[in-house]
């Protein structure tokens, strides 16, 4: 009988078990029919595009900026998704003179997509960090209700570049769970390709008859201080009248804070009821207070450096669909200073099939 | 005899697995109650009561996919089917749900 080291061995036993966990997590429930010829996917390229001119305390700075993105469908199961974005920010320099600035380019996300089953998707590559929902779900400048970003955005949104778990089910006839578990193993520290190492989840619940979602998310920092992170988010979406009420607290050594957003379509509104309709009012209120993190650091991520309360009032106006134009108006209140800033612009969502969208 | 009781445990374990993912993810006990969750590529053309899935589609639509943009131009079916893929992994939405919209959207 040959000698088998018991270390070995147990490392054999544990790589096969890790094995036929896999294994649970990819088997399909069944072999799927084959799709009809008319409904297989076709390789896409959407995205959006936008100008705008904020004025931040009577300084005015133009962000143009488009953000392509590539939808790959590989068979019934697969799909590869890529976006980046390219923003050019344009002022004039203090004393006067032509408009100029950077212009940055960086890739969100590039990932592969395997709908393992109902319960299971895998997800692998550079993916948007599934904490909060304004990151992930509500950041296309044709999505968002106001384009300022929240005061938050930048806590824990960094792009993670490792392997995630996702999915969303029914629990019982009220009620959908939705969540996602990652990993960030990765810490590369190349320019626009930027990740940290963390670890961490997002548990949802929506109720379709309300139409409200709860839930929360978690993150580990694995380098540096190896901190966590917490945060909440809600969505309202009553039936009778078309408000959309969302909002997401979060909790870090980098800082904690909240907003709250409510957008309200006129469409109820008894006259001039064409543009009523295409109008779309919203308010949001925020507030954040720093965390124990080094100026520089706070800088860096794009935080205020002091506690800060703002609120923003805007009104959107759908032109034709995937068109926008937008005004907002919003104050913010500091110890660092107060003062008021204004945007204007147009958002633009396109969409170009890349193959044949006829069955032959 | 220590090999032949390793190799019986990781039998133990690997069959476990199997077992455990054939009954979680084929519905358990009452796998045809699932059927239609597992739509994947499920042909929604010989569904009968279209107009009864265009009805849950436009409430899924509006439930779901409301929540954060409004309702896009109808785009060709093989288009929408990429878009709605998309929309599963990154907008949260259940099988049945994909399934519903999908065919709300390109009817």
């Amino acid at each position: 009988m040959l000698y088998q080291n018991p270390k070995t061995e147990f490392s054999r036993r544990r790589t096969l078990a890790v094995l036929a966990a896999l294994l649970v997590f990819v088997t399909p429930a069944r072999i799927a029919a084959q799709t009809p010829d008319t409904e297989k996917p076709v390789p896409i390229l959407t995205g959006n595009a936008g100008t705008f001119s904020f004025v931040t305390a009577g300084q005015n700075l133009i962000d143009t900026q488009i953000s392509p993105v590539l939808l790959v469908p590989l068979g019934d199961r697969w799909l590869i998704e890529a976006r980046s974005e390219f923003e050019g920010k344009f002022q004039r320099p203090p004393g006067g003179g032509p408009y100029g600035g950077p212009v940055t380019k960086h890739v969100d996300y590039a990932q592969i997509d395997y709908i393992a089953n109902p319960y299971v998707t895998i997800t692998a590559g550079r993916f948007l960090t599934p904490f909060g929902i304004f990151n992930e779900r509500l950041y296309p400048v044709w999505i968002r209700a106001l384009q300022p970003d929240p005061l938050i955005l930048p806590i824990n949104t960094a792009p993670s570049d490792g392997a995630m778990l996702r999915g969303a089910f029914p629990v019982n006839a009220n009620a959908n769970l939705n969540y996602a578990a990652y990993v960030s193993a990765t810490s590369i520290g190349i320019g626009s390709v930027d990740s940290e190492r963390h670890a961490g989840g997002r548990m949802g619940l929506f109720f379709p008859g309300p139409r409200l979602e709860v839930g929360g998310s978690w993150q580990k920092t694995l380098q540096d201080d190896r901190g966590n992170a917490f945060g909440l988010h809600m969505g309202w979406q009553p039936a009778k009248i078309p408000l959309n009420l969302r909002s997401e607290y979060v909790h870090s050594f980098e800082g904690s804070g909240y907003w709250i957003e409510g957008t309200y379509r006129l469409s109820q509104a008894h006259f001039w009821q064409k543009p009523m309709r295409r109008t779309e009012v919203v308010a949001r209120a925020q507030q954040f207070h720093t965390g124990s993190i080094e100026a520089d650091d706070v800088a860096g991520l794009g935080l205020p450096t002091a506690n800060t309360r703002e609120a923003d009032f805007g009104v959107n106006y759908f032109l034709r669909d995937g068109l926008k134009g937008i005004v907002s108006y919003g104050r913010q209140f500091s110890s660092a200073g107060n003062f008021n800033q204004w945007s204007f612009g147009f958002a633009y969502r396109f969409l170009v099939p890349l193959g044949r969208v006829r069955a032959q | 005899m220590k090999t032949a009781r390793s190799i019986k445990m990781t039998v133990t374990v690997v069959l476990g697995a199997l077992v455990l993912a054939s009954y979680v993810f084929a519905g358990g006990p009452s796998g045809k109650k699932d059927s239609a969750k597992e739509s994947v590529a499920a042909p929604v053309a010989q569904v009968s009561g279209a107009d009864t899935m265009r009805l849950q589609g436009e409430q899924r639509f509006r439930a779901n996919c409301g929540r954060c943009h409004a309702a896009p131009q109808k785009f060709p079916p093989r288009v929408m089917a990429t878009v709605v893929r998309h929309m599963r992994v990154r907008g949260g939405l259940t099988a049945e749900d994909v399934r519903l919209v999908l065919f709300y959207m390109t009817q």
